[in-house]
């Protein structure tokens, strides 16, 4: 049988414009000459060849998917991952090489696509469902399962754009989740919705390779990789690094990780604040046996080590290990002062360890860590000494990663309070419980 | 246990694989015909996108509908108070407001024909980027839209035919052929300048202009060409739209029909629809890139 997908010296060469660096126009009159003259130079720029950088976003990519297969593509963010799926997909050609696929391929690069929001549940099954190359049969086919699956009936008539956002998105994964392809190309579907739906996402897919059709998978959630794959793909540059069994290729790309992390954990290239007495010159992030992790697992022990290095010495020094979200809030803080540990720096380079317990952050979520040292003058401060990705581990897979979840988890449950106590109940009480 | 069984309510097995499809995957080609085969296979696509389109246009509006009528029945009355009001332009035998209307319709259609598919491929940036399909079907989606709305304008037609008791005569049987060349006409510029916006966003400020100039330059809309001066005629003769329009109004209220200028049409009909959709198949490859 020959292969599913066979992808032979594939290569993408995207044209990058350098965009000039303009000045900043002060007043209307020079922004409007600049404006005249920047679109004369345009012009000029347009009948002329303009001069373009070339990026490679694919390079020279060759590997073969066996049908019945499921092979995840990792990589970090502009490795090419994406690209390769659009060339796959066809959204995009190749630059050089082929690729040939042997099957009715589906391909999602997002749930939902096409999807009109004035158009009601029925029209926007037909209208996606047609954008996912079924036929009208094949919907008409499928359309109660589709409907059934979605959990909408009653709102089937209702324009999607009154509806709530899971039932939106349960809709358009219902609709593709009846695509029968031979061959599913699959990105990074399940980053987005709540747990449940992106359960429901993986046993889909759970069960497409079960039944032996061939799927390519892009994901950036590593639990999910080894699950699902049988094989993997890791991608750097464009470039492929690795390829075979699925938990090999993601041991090779962890190490890969912790193997960049030095430069990453130099702080000597960083802002610094303060009258540079001493300095931050190292940070990192390490398990408790003091080997380097590429990510924290919520829940986990977050263990941050500091190097410090100093001109003199310096007595009775508080520092300071801020864990703050994107946005500036702080998480987390810790001072050595309010426990009192008593901190001394002498001339030359020393090593100081703080070790948080059990921190419980959203997976999904992206921190900075911020270092501060002072006396009472400032002695030095990093803004974003290092930025730490949250996961999630087997016990907070649950857990919805979406950004607009509060960054700090903890364990909760919910109950119903069988009767509220009307007549003696503090009014204020009253109300949060509502009506029975 | 419930996983598994509903695991097996979305995906239920295989049933009798279809003949196998190879695709294969590389670099660009400079020029490719159209593809008809797979056009026809996204059929379906097409006239979803249409039928969205059209649904999604008359949502929320009180006329609905009532609007593909009323923007010509607008344009008609705007016409008789103010040009034949001033005694410049001639109808002939036939009443001034009919002959405007007859004229009216088919402008409209290519107009909005030509100026809706030149805008929806830019409009349509989320599938193009997404999912992949015959990019043409974006433009022939946008021309079939058009084709309802003249369709629903022709009703209006009908009932001013029958108030003016203005019967058609054996030329009616070309009007599905004049209007043919219409769509085709407004298919191939409008697939064209499609094409050109997506490299270049000035196509969209470039069309309402060249809507309203070809609209001047297209007096058959308002007036019998026969009657205008000699240099006026000798300019017009190169604008498919003239022989077109007359054409199409002496195949719905009758009269002479202008065979030459039709034949001429028809041919430039046929070239801008082999140029626009050519040159569209030769960028459409790059649209998911520079779009």
């Amino acid at each position: 049988m020959p292969p599913a997908i066979q992808v032979e010296n594939l290569s993408k060469c995207y044209r990058v414009n350098h965009a000039v660096a303009r000045p900043a126009y002060r007043t209307l009159r020079e922004s409007l000459t600049g404006a005249l003259a920047s679109s004369v130079q345009r012009l000029r720029k347009g009948l002329k060849t303009t001069r373009h950088e070339p990026f490679w976003a694919l390079d020279d990519l060759s590997f073969e998917v066996q049908p019945g297969e499921v092979l995840g593509v990792i990589g970090r963010n502009g490795s090419g991952k994406s690209t390769l799926l659009k060339i796959l997909s066809r959204i995009t050609k190749p630059t050089t090489g082929r690729a040939r696929i042997d099957g009715r391929v589906g391909s999602l690069l997002e749930v939902g696509t096409g999807f009109h929001p004035e158009l009601s549940g029925r029209e926007n099954i037909f209208l996606n469902g047609s954008i996912l190359g079924m036929s009208r049969p094949e919907i008409r086919r499928k359309f109660d399962e589709i409907v059934a699956f979605a959990e909408v009936e009653q709102f089937l008539d209702m324009p999607v754009k009154r509806y709530s956002s899971g039932m939106y998105v349960r809709l358009a994964f219902s609709v593709a989740a009846h695509l029968e392809p031979e061959i599913l190309i699959v990105d990074e579907v399940l980053a987005v919705g709540d747990a449940a739906y992106q359960r429901r996402c993986i046993d889909r897919m759970s069960a497409l390779a079960a039944e032996g059709r061939t799927v390519l998978f892009v994901s950036h959630n590593m639990d999910v990789i080894p699950r699902l794959c049988s094989r993997a793909l890791f991608l750097e540059k464009g470039r492929k690094v690795a390829e075979g069994p699925a938990a090999d290729v993601l041991r090779r790309y962890m190490g890969r990780q912790t193997a960049d992390a030095p430069d990453a954990e130099n702080l000597t290239g960083k802002v610094h604040i303060g009258d540079g007495r001493a300095q931050f010159t190292r940070i990192s992030h390490v398990d408790a046996d003091g080997k380097p992790m590429p990510v924290h697992a919520c829940g986990d022990d977050l263990i941050l080590r500091l190097e410090i290095r100093s001109d003199r010495d310096i007595r009775d020094v508080a520092l300071s290990v801020v864990i703050q979200t994107l946005q500036g809030a702080r998480l987390i803080s810790s001072w050595t002062r309010e426990v009192d540990y008593r901190v001394d720096l002498f001339k030359g380079v020393q090593i100081y360890q703080c070790h948080f317990q059990r921190v419980r952050l959203r997976p999904g979520r992206r921190v900075y860590v911020q270092l501060a040292m002072a006396t009472h003058n400032l002695i030095d401060c990093v803004e974003d000494a290092q930025v730490i990705e949250v996961t999630d581990n087997w016990e907070t897979r649950t857990l919805s990663t979406e950004s607009t979840q509060g960054a700090v988890v903890c364990g909760y449950e919910w109950s119903k309070i069988a009767k509220p106590q009307a007549q003696h109940a503090d009014p204020c009480l009253d109300q949060t419980v509502g009506q029975p | 246990m419930q996983l598994m069984q509903e695991t097996a309510r979305i995906a239920p097995p295989i049933t009798a694989a279809p003949a196998r499809r190879v695709t294969f995957i590389e670099p660009p080609r400079r020029w490719q015909w159209v593809n008809v085969a797979e056009l026809w296979r996204f059929r379906d696509l097409a006239l979803q996108l249409a039928w969205r389109d059209i649904k999604v246009r008359y949502k929320q509006t009180l006329l609905g509908a009532g609007w593909a009528i009323f923007q010509p029945a607008m344009m008609m009355l705007v016409f008789v108070v103010f040009f034949h009001g001033s005694g410049h332009v001639s109808s002939g035998e036939l009443p001034y407001p009919l002959f405007v209307y007859a004229g009216l319709l088919p402008w409209i259609f290519f107009a909005t024909a030509m100026s809706s598919a030149a805008q929806s491929v830019v409009g349509s940036e989320r599938l193009i980027t997404k999912i992949y399909f015959p990019r043409l079907a974006i433009p022939l989606a946008a021309v079939a839209t058009a084709v309802v709305d003249a369709a629903m304008a022709m009703v209006l037609l009908v009932g001013m035919m029958a108030w003016y008791h203005v019967a058609p005569g054996p030329g009616l049987l070309m009007l599905p052929i004049v209007f043919g060349v219409i769509a085709l006409t407004a298919t191939g510029l409008g697939t064209l300048l499609a094409a050109l916006n997506v490299a270049y966003r000035d196509v969209r400020y470039v069309i309402p202009f060249l809507i309203q100039i070809w609209m001047f330059a297209t007096p058959s809309i308002y007036t019998q060409t026969s009657a205008l001066p000699d240099h006026v005629r000798s300019l017009v003769v190169f604008n498919p739209m003239v022989g077109l329009i007359e054409g199409f109004r002496a195949a719905a209220l009758g009269g002479p029909m202008p065979w030459t200028q039709l034949a001429a049409a028809s041919t430039t009909g046929v070239l801008a629809l082999l140029v626009g959709c050519l040159y569209f198949r030769r960028i459409e490859d790059t649209f998911a890139d520079t779009i």
